[in-house]
């Protein structure tokens, strides 16, 4: 007695096969290249790692709640592999000493100014040439279709895209791949390709 | 030696018609006063219609109703020359001038480096059909044979200095570069063709028609050298187009830009230098101009790069009246340093170079937008963060901890009952340079969950100022 023994004819295999029937378990995405650096939430994300040439938005209640602690870790894998970072209108100053503390290499770290109105483009320019290993932007206004455009760039340049946004924005939908909360003391996964949200996830901060 | 010459048959007409998009009626080139206007050029649709270089402008256009006639500029036409003979240093280190319409280059040691003269003469073309020049290559032992092989026919091959003579027997007196008197008198005794005068006794042919006959024969057989300036390449680009009317759009002028911008990457690429700072002038019917300086960080010699970082720049660009004329200059034209990838470089080979997309952000988002950081040793905050155009690094010495954001100026921090997680650290410094600071820093939580970096007067728990954010 076969366990699957609804696979009777050879048509049915190959809808399947093709992927174009829902069969109420989505089918495992291939586990991702790039960890996060904190095990529990890798163990947390259905991929154990950042989605894949796609936009995570990074939501969070006030700067300066460990919002760069959760991506510093990677920033710094990246770099130090040679990977180009950008870093897209800032609202403050990345502090080069505590970055290059956090393990990132700065010759490797590049910042772009850029004016409300063209940050997204210079993001989305910067996701999809191809050149940079992560893109993080402070987008001030970004909508739906801004982040599709982001989302698609990410995917062509094959880079990692982080927008950090008030987490305000919750109340909207948004086409990111990965939707975490930061708050002082817990990471929330609102949104996540290919899982489902979980319980929150505890988040030591260290203050460096 | 072996010289290749490259004949360009319409110069004229291909410096006047490629800053232009394509033409589709026919066209030709006058001059002269305005009364009395003639052809000095056609192109083939027009000499199609029955039109001929010499024709008056007024028959011309009763013959060809729709005949597009332009100034002839003798000017532009030898800087196409010129252009020309800048790309053919690119290929050979010996490159001559043939005005008005050809470049004698030696391609013999050449051959070394690009392969066989198939490949060689393969690659010529294309550069020249790229650059929109029409052409006749053709290459013999030396430079006087290879300018009249290629006047007669395009493609010719002489390789040894024995093959010449029958090479060049069959072609007529009139269009071998002989002294211009001889051939006259030379037709009308029926001596018509090379191979004829060949066969006469030099020392009568002296005799007769004097020295500078038989001076030309013999260097047209490479018996003698000839004494010939070789082209030097100049240490600075300049480039104008005129547009022939008033073009008010951005859009009709990237045609003419992008060849341009073409024409000067084919130059740098000549000189294995690259270009780092270029200026673009709009010039206005009212001999004011609008100019546009466009700066890069690093060399760069990739025509598409170029006009990328100058298209985006035009776009922001305000031009106040519609423009008449378009020049390009460069005058510091330093080397250039291909970027070295790795060979197992992961990145997809398409992807956008990083030099290139930083050009680009800087063209859109103003010329200082994009930099990196440096740490410096400085224990003062403010110094310790250096912004720099190309990112740097510095050994860092262990500190206590420090946030990962900075204000850039701090400020009053509004909270009343901040807890205390460290602190505080007493820096005490700067007495060198006039710029002292004394403060005591404490890394503070706040009622939110911040975490901040904050400073107070030394031994004191308050009022706080705002620095930074542990993020």
């Amino acid at each position: 007695m076969s366990a699957v023994p609804a696979i009777a004819t050879p048509a049915l295999a190959s809808l399947i096969a093709e992927r174009r029937v829902w069969r109420g378990r989505p089918a495992a995405l291939p586990p991702s290249t790039q960890p996060t650096g904190y095990a529990a939430l890798d163990a947390a994300l259905p991929t154990r790692g950042w989605p894949e040439a796609s936009l995570s938005e990074i939501l969070l209640p006030a700067d300066g709640v460990g919002e760069l602690q959760i991506v510093l870790p990677t920033l710094a894998r990246l770099t130090r592999a040679g990977q180009r970072v950008a870093i897209i209108a800032p609202p403050y100053l990345p502090y080069a000493p505590a970055w290059q503390a956090a393990g990132v290499d700065l010759t490797q770290l590049s910042i772009v100014d850029a004016p409300a109105r063209e940050m997204a483009w210079a993001m989305e320019q910067a996701l999809r040439s191809g050149c940079c290993g992560a893109v993080l932007g402070w987008l001030t206004q970004a909508d739906d279709r801004t982040l599709r455009r982001l989302e698609v760039a990410a995917d062509t340049g094959h880079a990692l895209g982080f927008v950090f946004r008030d987490r305000v924005a919750l109340g909207n939908p948004s086409p990111a791949a990965l939707r975490l909360e930061v708050s002082p003391d817990q990471l929330r996964i609102h949104k996540c390709r290919g899982g489902n949200p979980l319980a929150p996830i505890a988040f030591a901060r260290t203050h460096a | 030696m072996l010289w290749a010459c490259v004949l360009l048959p319409s110069l004229a007409l291909d410096a006047a018609l490629r800053g232009q998009p394509s033409l589709d009626r026919p066209f030709a080139l006058v001059t002269g006063p305005a009364q009395q206007r003639r052809l000095v050029a056609v192109d083939a649709r027009a000499r199609a219609a029955g039109l001929a270089p010499g024709q008056r402008l007024a028959e011309a256009e009763a013959v060809c109703r729709d005949l597009f006639a332009a100034e002839y500029d003798a000017r532009a036409t030898r800087a196409s020359l010129k252009l020309i003979a800048a790309w053919a240093y690119r290929y050979s280190s010996q490159v001559l001038l043939d005005p008005p319409r050809a470049v004698i280059l030696e391609v013999g040691k050449s051959l070394r480096l690009f392969g066989p003269w198939p490949d060689l003469a393969q690659r010529l073309r294309e550069d020249l059909a790229q650059l929109g020049f029409a052409h006749r290559i053709a290459l013999a032992p030396n430079p006087r044979a290879a300018r009249v092989l290629a006047g007669i026919a395009d493609g010719t091959l002489v390789e040894s200095v024995d093959a010449l003579p029958q090479a060049l027997a069959r072609v007529a007196c009139a269009r071998a570069g002989l002294p211009g008197n001889t051939v006259a008198a030379l037709t009308s005794m029926g001596i018509t063709t090379l191979g004829a005068l060949f066969a006469l006794p030099r020392a009568a042919l002296q005799r007769r028609f004097g020295k500078p006959l038989v001076t030309a024969l013999t260097v047209l057989l490479g018996e003698q050298p000839e004494a010939l300036a070789a082209y030097q390449p100049p240490d600075r680009f300049a480039a104008r187009v005129d547009l022939g009317c008033e073009v008010k759009s951005h859009q009709a002028l990237l045609f003419p830009l992008r060849r341009m911008l073409g024409d000067l990457a084919a130059f740098v690429a000549a000189r294995d230098g690259g270009v780092q700072r270029f200026v673009i002038r709009f010039g206005h019917a009212d001999r004011s101009s609008t100019t546009l300086a466009i700066g890069l960080l690093a060399p760069e010699r990739a025509a598409e790069a170029l006009f990328d970082v100058a298209k985006l720049r035009l776009e922001q660009a305000q031009l106040p009246q519609p423009v008449l004329e378009l020049s390009v200059h460069a005058d510091e034209l330093p080397p250039f340093a291909p970027e070295a990838r790795d060979l197992l470089d992961q990145r997809s080979a398409n992807a956008l170079p990083w030099p290139q997309l930083r050009e680009r952000l800087r063209a859109r988002l103003g010329e200082d937008a994009v930099y990196g950081l440096r740490a410096d040793p400085d224990p003062r905050p403010e110094q310790a963060c250096v912004r720099d155009a190309v990112a740097n690094t510095a050994d860092s010495t262990p500190l206590p901890p420090r946030p990962a954001w900075l204000l850039s100026r701090p400020i009053p921090l509004r909270d009343f009952a901040p807890r205390i997680l460290a602190g505080p650290e007493r820096l005490e410094t700067g007495w060198w340079d006039g710029d002292d600071i004394r403060r005591d820093y404490y890394v503070l939580e706040l009622a939110t969950g911040q975490r901040a970096w904050a400073f107070a007067a030394p031994g004191e728990r308050g009022p706080f100022m705002l620095h930074g954010w542990f993020a």
